[in-house]
């Protein structure tokens, strides 16, 4: 690749979410998280419910967003992120994520209910990081 | 002629009022087609980056999954039928079901039976008049599907795939029967099948030049796989329903035009007759005035 950016595309399972330039990449897959930076060896891991980070390159700005579980590949420069569901934070309504947090609490069967909430608290998470 | 000329003139007046509805709804299908073809495109990137990566394990690691796994003996097979929810889109529900026949037949051949999935509501309309089991049946989003409903009707054929065999409800093939959308004046009933999964598929498939580069799995290659691959067989089906979205807008405004054309040549024909009938009316009466004048005059010159 002759210019030093990554390329990252965030899609979700009906249309991409966000696309662009950047210099780094944080997510957190199932062995705990990883930044990815230009050059990285090709990758393609498992993510957890929760924050990815984009720090794009022209602006100081953090793209932050929270996935559903997902994959992340890194290819030559080329990072895509997929997940059935991926939200950014200024789309996430705290207020509803802090309602689901409390429903899911209460939820039974374990498992059902650990994944909500696991969704809520990144979303929440995700809202925070934005601020 | 047998009808009156108000006869008439009521048959114009409700042939136009259906015109007006026909024609409204070839005016709706076409603005939603423009929609659903977006969201189709809207979903290739996801499903792109899938096959990818898809193809790039199955590249790198010896694809043994269950999900493709090929049964020696297979005995059972699920078809799943993409049909519309409303009617009034021409042979559009009809098309697919005689696809769907046609496979079943075939199956049957092979020696294998069928379970049947349905989507749309015409299609279990289809099946619940002929008394034919239906193993499972989603409906009420045929026009704009959501991926949640291709993940639920993924999750339920996988389920039915993976189970061993002789146990309840397993299948050994999953097939899937929808329209493809090849452009808005052809839409075409296809059969494909699904599972087990041949890997590489032709749409999508990296260019031969554009080498795979070796993947590092996290955290390990079967387990990335046991994650991807059932995401994989949903993006399928969603395609599949986004495709027979399109399919059916573009099959019902091809449906309204014509039945909007039909009410136009119906209504010329009623205002002719309905013409000549007045026309008749008037005839007779003159000739009723004429003849009775003529009678007077008979009359009177016999009197003189």
């Amino acid at each position: 690749m002759t210019d030093d950016h990554l390329h990252v595309e965030l899609v979700a399972a009906d249309r991409t979410v966000w696309s662009g330039s950047a210099t780094m990449v944080i997510a957190r897959t199932t062995e705990g998280d990883v930044g990815v930076l230009r050059g990285h060896a090709p990758m393609l891991s498992l993510l957890t419910d929760a924050v990815v980070e984009i720090v794009r390159d022209d602006e100081d700005e953090v793209i932050i967003a929270a996935a559903d579980g997902g994959f992340l590949s890194v290819a030559g420069d080329r990072i895509s992120i997929l997940s059935e569901h991926v939200v950014l934070s200024e789309d996430i309504d705290i207020d509803e994520a802090r309602a689901e947090l409390e429903t899911a609490r209460g939820l039974l069967p374990a498992d059902e209910a650990e994944r909500r909430l696991r969704r809520a608290e990144a979303r929440i998470r995700a809202v925070e990081k934005a601020r | 002629m047998a009808l009156s000329v108000r006869e008439y003139r009521a048959r114009i007046k409700s042939t136009e009022s259906m015109k007006k509805i026909t024609r409204a709804m070839e005016l709706i299908a076409a603005s939603r087609i423009i929609k659903a073809q977006q969201r189709a495109q809207a979903a290739a990137p996801y499903a792109r980056e899938l096959t990818r990566a898809v193809s790039a394990l199955a590249t790198f690691s010896d694809v043994d999954h269950p999900l493709t796994r090929e049964e020696e003996n297979p005995k059972r097979a699920a078809v799943l039928v993409v049909t519309s929810d409303r009617g009034l889109a021409g042979a559009y529900s009809s098309s697919v079901l005689k696809e769907y026949e046609r496979l079943a037949e075939r199956l049957r051949d092979e020696g294998k039976e069928i379970d049947t999935y349905i989507c749309g509501r015409k299609g279990e309309a289809y099946f619940k008049f002929r008394n034919r089991p239906v193993v499972q049946s989603w409906t009420g989003f045929s026009d704009q599907p959501s991926y949640e409903v291709a993940a639920e009707v993924g999750r339920a054929l996988i389920d039915s795939f993976l189970k061993e065999q002789g146990e309840d409800g397993d299948v050994d093939e999953v097939h899937v029967v929808y329209t493809r959308f090849r452009s808005m004046l052809s839409q075409e009933p296809t059969a494909v099948r699904l599972l087990p999964l041949e890997v590489v598929e032709d749409e999508g498939r990296p260019a031969e030049s554009e080498l795979l580069p070796l993947y590092e799995f996290e955290p390990s290659a079967e387990e990335v796989l046991d994650a991807l691959l059932p995401q994989y067989v949903q993006s399928r089906i969603f395609f599949s329903l986004l495709q027979a979205a399109a399919s059916e807008l573009a099959a019902r405004q091809k449906a309204m035009k014509s039945a909007t054309d039909n009410a136009e040549e119906l209504i010329k024909k009623y205002t002719r007759i309905a013409n000549q009938a007045r026309q008749a009316g008037i005839t007779q009466e003159i000739s009723e005035i004429v003849g009775g004048v003529n009678a007077l005059a008979d009359a009177n010159a016999a009197s003189e």
